[in-house]
C-alpha cells in the first residue's frame, strides 16, 4: 500500500530498478579473453568462444563468481549455495550463439537490501535477486549507410543484474537507490563502477495508479547511465503516464529509451513484439555449487560497508553531507577510519573537516584528485598525529595540508621549512612566559587577581615572542602556574 | 578388408623402422581413393598428413622419442574441427568452413603422433541413423552396397570396415557410434558422458554428446580412449580419467561369478528373430564362461526414446542457433534485410532433418509447452538414471542388442521419420543416463553383422572394455 505522501496529481507512482553491473574480472565470463575493451580496436578481443564458432564451449570464470558473492554480502545477504546458468534465445547479430547465457530461475543472489539516505533520511529498499549473465556485443548503425557494424569485444563481459522490488515511489528514492547501489559495488570492489563507460547501467520500471494497493501498467526505460538521468527519466515517465491516463488513454507495457539531451523517454518496442526466450538450463555449464567454507572466506574478505561507516562517522559528530562526501571515496573513508582508530575521535573530526572542506575544494578545482589524496594517506596520518600531539596549530596544519597532498611529502619537513612547528617544550616556554610577564606588569597583576580576561592578552604576547610557534594551550597553563592563578 | 595390424603394432612398426609414417599415410590415401564408391569420406587431408608423416619419420631418423600413435593414420567424422580440410558436418550450412582451431580429441591424438588423413561422412549435423541425411551423399554398407552403413557416424564405421585407416572417430548422441558399428561389424565405443572433451566437435545435443573411437578390435578402442580421455580446460563437463588408464595390456576380469543382466525390455517384441538368435548365443557364451545371467527390467526404458526425442531436439534447436549466416557458414548474399538474411541463410543451409528437429525443439521449449514436454522429459530422464543406478547395484554389466534389426536397405525408411527414429530405441538410454556402452561384433544375421551391446556403470569404462575384450576372445 503506497503512502499518501507520494501522491502526484491523484496518482501513486511505483518504481523498480534493474541495474547491470559490469564485473571487474580480468577476462570474460566464459572465455579467457581480456575483459577491458576500452582502448581496443573492434573485434580484437575475441576467441572462438566469443565468436560462437562450431564446437566452442563456454567455461565459467571463477573470478566472476567471487565478485558476485562479494556483491551478495554488499547487499546484506550471502550468495546461494546452488545456482545455475540458462540459455535465453533470440537472434541478433551482436549475439553470436543465438542465445545469451544468464541465470533464469536459480540466480546466485536471492533477496538483499540497499540502505540509502533519501534527502537525509535512511530508508531500506529490498532487492529481489541478482544474477550473472554475459553481455552481448555492440552494434552500430552508421547514419545513411546500408550496413550495420558489429564489435564483439564486449561479447561475454560478465554482468551482474541486480533487480529491486517495486519499492520506490518517487525520483528522489530512485536516485538514492541508484547512488547507494553504486557506492556498495564500489566498496565491495566488484566493478570499476565507471558510469561513463557503462560499468553500471540502470533500467527503471515506472507505473502510476490511482489505487494505492494495485500497481498500474509499467514501462521500462532502459540504459540510463547517470543518477541524474535516473531521476529525470522517473519524473518524466510519471508525468507522461499521468497525462496519458488523464487524456483517457491506456499505458502500453513497453520498453522505452532515454534521450539525455531533450530529457525525454521514447517508445522502443511494445510487449506484443516481445520474444519467447525459450529458457532452459545450459547443458554446457555445470551448476555453481558454493561450499560453506568458500562463502565464509568471501565474507571474511569483505571490507566495512557504507552503512557501518556512516553510523561510525555520525557518532563522532560529522554532518550528513560531510559523511556522504567522504564515503564517495572508499580510500578516503578508510583513511579517516584509520585516523579515528589511531588518534581518536577529535583528530578524526578535524581531518574530516579538512577532507570535506579544503581538500574537497582542491579536488573540485582539479588541483588534486582523490587518488592523490588517498596516496598521501601516510602523511595525512602523520599530520593528524602532529595535530593531536600539539606539534602544530590547526591553522598551521591546514596550511601544511595542501602541500602534503600536492607534493605527497612529509608534513614534518614542510612544517619545519615553513617554521610552523609549535614550541611545546616547557623549559623554553617557561623562559619566554616569565619575560613576557615581567614586561607586562599590569596584565599579570590582573590575572593574578583572578581577572582572567587579561590572560588572552598575555598568551598573545607569548605567541608573538615565540614567533607564533608556541602551543597556546600549554602557554596558558604556564602563565596560570607562574602567576598562581 | 584387413589392411592393418593392431594400432599398437602399427605404431611399433613405424617406430622401429619396419614401415614409415609416410608409407602408412600413402597407403591410407590410396585405399581411400580406391574405395570412393562407398561414400565413406567427405574430404581428404592430403598435404597436412604427408607433412606430418615426414616430420614424424624425420624425428625417428634422428632417434627422437615419438608418441604412442606415431605414424598411425586415422579418420575423423566430419563434425570434428580439424586443420587441413573443411569441417562441414556433412551440411550445406558449413560447406567451405575452414576451422581456425582443432578439437581437443584431435589435438590429443596428434600429440601422440597419430595422423588424421580424412574426414568421414555423417548425417548432416549428426541427425540420423543411416547417413542418408548427409547433405552430400549416402554412405554404403561395405557388406552390402544396397544397405546403409548406419549413422550418424556411418562414414567412420564404413571406413574402418573397409580398412581405410586403423581407426576412426565418431560422436554418439543417441547411438551414433554403436549403431553404425553394429551395422558394419566393427567395435564402437561410447564412453561415459564427459570422459572425452567435446571441445571443437560440432555440437548436436550437449547433454548427451559423447566422443568415441570406432576400431576393429577392443584393445584398439581402449588405447584410443586412453589417449583422448580426461579433463579438458575447454570443456567444463569433462571428468578425470580412471587412474588405472584404459589400455588393456592383457588385463582380465573374472567372468566366472560375474553378474550380467539381460535387459528384458530389449529382448521383447520388435526384435528381429535372427538378431535375437545372435544375442541369445552371446548370452550363452557368457553363461558358459561362468557368468550369472539375470533378467533385468528397467520399467522406464520404453519411454527413453520419447524422452530422447524431446531433450535432444530442444538442445539441437538451441545449439543450431549460431548458424545464422552472419559470421561463418552459409549466407544468402542476396538478402535485402537482416530478417531475410536470417531466414534465407538458415532455410537454405539446413536440410529437412535439421529443420524438423529445430521445430520440435523450439516447440518443446516454448512458453506454455516447456512444463508439459521438456520439464517432464527431464523428470523421466532422472527416473531412468535411478533405474539404471539401481540395476547396477545387482549386476556388473547390462547386455542386449544394439538395434532391433540389421542394416536396412538404402531408402527403406526415408519417407518415415518416426520409423527412422525407432532404430535408436536400444541405444538412446545409455546417452540419457550417461553410462558407457560398447557395440561389439557378435555374429551374423543372414549376411549382415549383428552387434552386442554391453553397458557398465558410469566411469566403469575400463571394466567395460575388459569384459568386451574377453567376449571378443571367447567368440573367435
Amino acid at each position: 500500500m503506497v503512502d499518501d505522501k507520494y501522491l502526484v496529481d491523484g496518482y501513486y507512482p511505483t518504481i523498480g530498478i534493474e541495474c547491470h553491473v559490469q564485473l571487474k574480472t580480468k577476462t570474460k565470463l566464459f572465455a579467457g579473453i581480456d575483459n577491458d575493451a576500452r582502448a581496443a580496436d573492434p573485434n580484437t578481443l575475441i576467441s572462438h568462444i566469443c565468436l560462437g564458432l562450431p564446437g566452442a564451449l563456454p567455461v565459467l570464470n571463477e573470478k566472476a563468481v567471487d565478485l558476485a558473492s562479494r556483491a551478495a554480502f554488499a547487499l546484506g545477504t550471502s550468495p546461494q549455495t546452488f545456482s545455475k546458468f540458462d540459455r535465453k534465445h533470440y537472434f541478433y547479430p551482436d549475439l553470436p550463439m543465438g542465445y545469451q547465457i544468464t541465470q533464469f530461475d536459480q540466480p546466485i543472489i536471492i533477496g538483499g537490501q540497499v540502505n540509502a539516505a533519501v534527502e537525509g533520511v535512511q530508508m531500506v529498499f529490498d532487492v529481489t535477486r541478482a544474477h550473472l549473465e554475459s553481455d552481448a556485443g555492440k552494434s552500430t548503425h552508421p547514419a545513411g549507410k546500408d550496413y550495420s557494424l558489429v564489435d564483439l569485444n564486449r561479447a561475454g563481459t560478465p554482468l551482474l543484474e541486480i533487480v529491486s522490488e517495486p519499492c520506490m515511489h518517487n525520483s528522489a528514492e530512485a536516485k538514492a537507490y541508484a547512488h547507494e547501489l553504486h557506492l556498495l559495488m564500489k566498496y565491495a570492489d566488484v566493478s570499476d563502477v565507471n558510469l561513463f563507460f557503462g560499468n553500471m547501467r540502470f533500467d527503471v520500471n515506472v507505473s502510476v495508479s490511482k489505487d494505492p494497493k494495485v500497481m498500474g501498467t509499467r514501462t521500462e526505460t532502459k540504459n540510463l547511465n547517470s543518477f541524474r538521468s535516473v531521476n529525470d527519466a522517473v519524473n518524466y515517465e510519471i508525468k507522461r503516464q499521468i497525462e496519458v491516463l488523464e487524456s483517457g488513454e491506456k499505458i502500453i507495457q513497453e520498453t522505452r529509451g532515454w534521450l539525455d539531451d531533450s530529457g525525454k523517454t521514447f517508445s522502443q518496442r511494445s510487449k506484443e513484439d516481445s520474444h519467447d526466450y525459450r529458457y532452459f538450463p545450459d547443458p554446457d555449464i555445470p551448476p555453481i555449487v558454493l561450499t560453506s567454507d568458500y562463502i565464509k572466506n568471501i565474507e571474511n574478505s569483505m571490507p566495512i560497508l557504507p552503512t557501518q561507516i556512516r553510523n561510525n562517522f555520525k557518532s563522532i559528530g560529522l554532518e550528513f553531507s560531510q559523511i556522504e562526501t567522504i564515503l564517495d571515496e572508499p580510500a578516503i573513508a578508510n583513511l579517516l577510519m584509520y585516523i579515528q582508530d589511531a588518534h581518536g575521535d577529535s583528530t578524526a573530526k578535524t581531518v574530516a573537516n579538512w577532507l570535506s572542506g579544503p581538500v574537497q575544494k582542491m579536488v573540485s578545482d582539479e588541483k588534486v584528485n582523490w587518488l592523490q589524496v588517498a596516496e598521501s594517506a601516510p602523511h595525512l596520518s602523520t599530520l593528524a598525529s602532529m595535530l593531536s600531539e600539539n606539534k602544530l596549530s590547526s591553522t598551521a596544519a591546514k596550511e601544511v595540508l595542501l602541500d602534503v597532498i600536492i607534493h605527497n611529502s612529509d608534513p614534518l619537513k614542510i612544517a619545519e621549512s615553513k617554521n610552523l612547528l609549535q614550541v611545546s617544550d616547557s623549559g623554553e616556554l617557561e623562559k619566554i612566559v616569565s619575560e613576557v610577564l615581567a614586561s607586562n606588569q599590569k596584565a599579570s597583576q590582573d590575572v593574578a587577581n583572578g581577572e582572567m580576561k587579561a590572560i588572552g592578552f598575555l598568551v598573545g604576547q607569548v605567541m608573538k615572542s615565540s614567533g607564533g610557534k608556541a602551543n597556546p594551550g600549554i602557554v596558558m597553563e604556564i602563565i596560570k602556574k607562574q602567576l598562581g592563578a | 578388408m584387413v589392411h592393418w595390424k593392431t594400432i599398437k603394432q602399427e605404431a611399433n612398426d613405424v617406430a622401429n623402422g619396419t614401415t614409415s609414417a609416410l608409407a602408412n599415410v600413402n597407403k591410407s590415401l590410396k585405399l581411400i581413393q580406391d574405395n570412393e564408391e562407398f561414400g565413406a569420406i567427405i574430404s581428404v587431408i592430403k598435404d597436412r598428413s604427408i607433412e606430418r608423416a615426414k616430420f614424424i619419420d624425420a624425428q625417428i631418423a634422428k632417434g627422437q622419442k615419438v608418441g604412442r600413435l606415431a605414424g598411425v593414420p586415422f579418420i575423423a567424422k566430419d563434425n570434428f574441427l580439424t586443420f587441413g580440410s573443411e569441417t562441414t558436418a556433412a551440411s550445406n550450412m558449413l560447406k567451405g568452413f575452414n576451422a581456425p582451431y582443432q578439437s581437443t580429441a584431435i589435438e590429443k591424438l596428434e600429440a601422440e603422433g597419430a595422423i588424421c588423413v580424412a574426414k568421414a561422412n555423417l548425417d548432416a549435423f549428426a541427425h540420423g541413423g543411416s547417413t542418408e541425411n548427409s547433405d552430400f551423399f549416402v554412405t554404403k554398407n561395405p557388406h552390402d552396397k544396397t544397405r546403409v552403413a548406419g549413422g550418424s557416424s556411418g562414414g567412420s564405421a564404413a571406413a574402418v570396415t573397409l580398412g581405410l585407416a586403423p581407426f576412426a572417430l565418431g560422436s554418439d548422441t543417441g547411438g551414433s557410434i554403436r549403431e553404425p558399428a553394429s551395422f558394419c561389424g566393427v567395435v564402437g565405443l561410447k564412453p561415459t558422458y564427459g570422459l572425452v572433451s567435446r571441445s571443437g566437435v560440432v555440437a548436436m545435443a550437449s547433454s548427451t554428446d559423447v566422443i568415441g573411437p570406432i576400431t576393429t578390435n577392443v584393445a584398439d578402442a581402449a588405447l584410443v580412449l586412453d589417449i583422448m580421455s580426461g579433463k579438458d580446460l575447454l570443456d567444463s563437463t569433462t571428468i578425470d580419467n580412471d587412474p588405472k588408464g584404459y589400455e588393456l595390456n592383457g588385463a582380465k576380469s573374472n567372468i566366472s561369478g560375474m553378474r550380467i543382466g539381460v535387459i528384458k525390455e530389449y529382448m521383447d517384441d520388435g526384435l528381429d528373430p535372427e538378431v535375437k538368435k545372435v544375442i541369445t548365443e552371446s548370452i550363452e557364451i557368457f553363461k558358459k564362461a561362468g557368468a550369472v545371467i539375470v533378467d533385468v527390467s528397467l520399467p522406464s526404458l520404453p519411454t527413453a526414446l520419447a524422452v530422447y526425442y524431446i531433450v535432444v531436439p530442444a538442445e539441437v534447436s538451441s545449439n543450431l542457433s549460431r548458424y545464422d549466416g552472419q559470421r561463418f557458414g552459409h549466407n544468402d548474399i542476396n538478402a535485402k534485410t537482416l530478417e531475410e538474411s536470417y531466414v534465407n541463410s538458415r532455410s537454405q543451409g539446413f536440410g529437412s532433418e535439421a529443420k524438423r528437429r529445430i521445430m520440435i525443439g523450439t516447440h518443446v521449449l516454448s512458453s506454455g509447452y516447456y512444463d508439459a514436454y521438456y520439464k517432464k522429459a527431464q523428470t523421466v530422464r532422472t527416473k531412468l538414471i535411478n533405474e539404471f543406478n539401481n540395476s547396477f547395484k545387482s549386476v556388473d554389466a547390462l547386455i542386449g542388442p544394439v538395434t532391433p534389426e540389421v542394416a536396412f536397405k538404402i531408402g527403406a525408411n526415408s519417407d518415415d521419420p518416426l520409423k527412422m527414429y525407432l532404430i535408436d530405441i536400444m541405444t538412446v538410454a545409455a546417452n540419457l543416463v550417461g553410462v558407457p556402452a560398447i557395440s561389439i561384433p557378435a555374429g551374423l544375421a543372414g549376411d549382415m553383422p549383428v552387434g552386442l551391446q554391453i553397458m557398465a556403470p558410469q566411469q566403469k569404462d575400463r571394466d567395460l572394455l575388459i569384459l568386451a575384450s574377453e567376449f571378443e576372445g571367447l567368440i573367435k
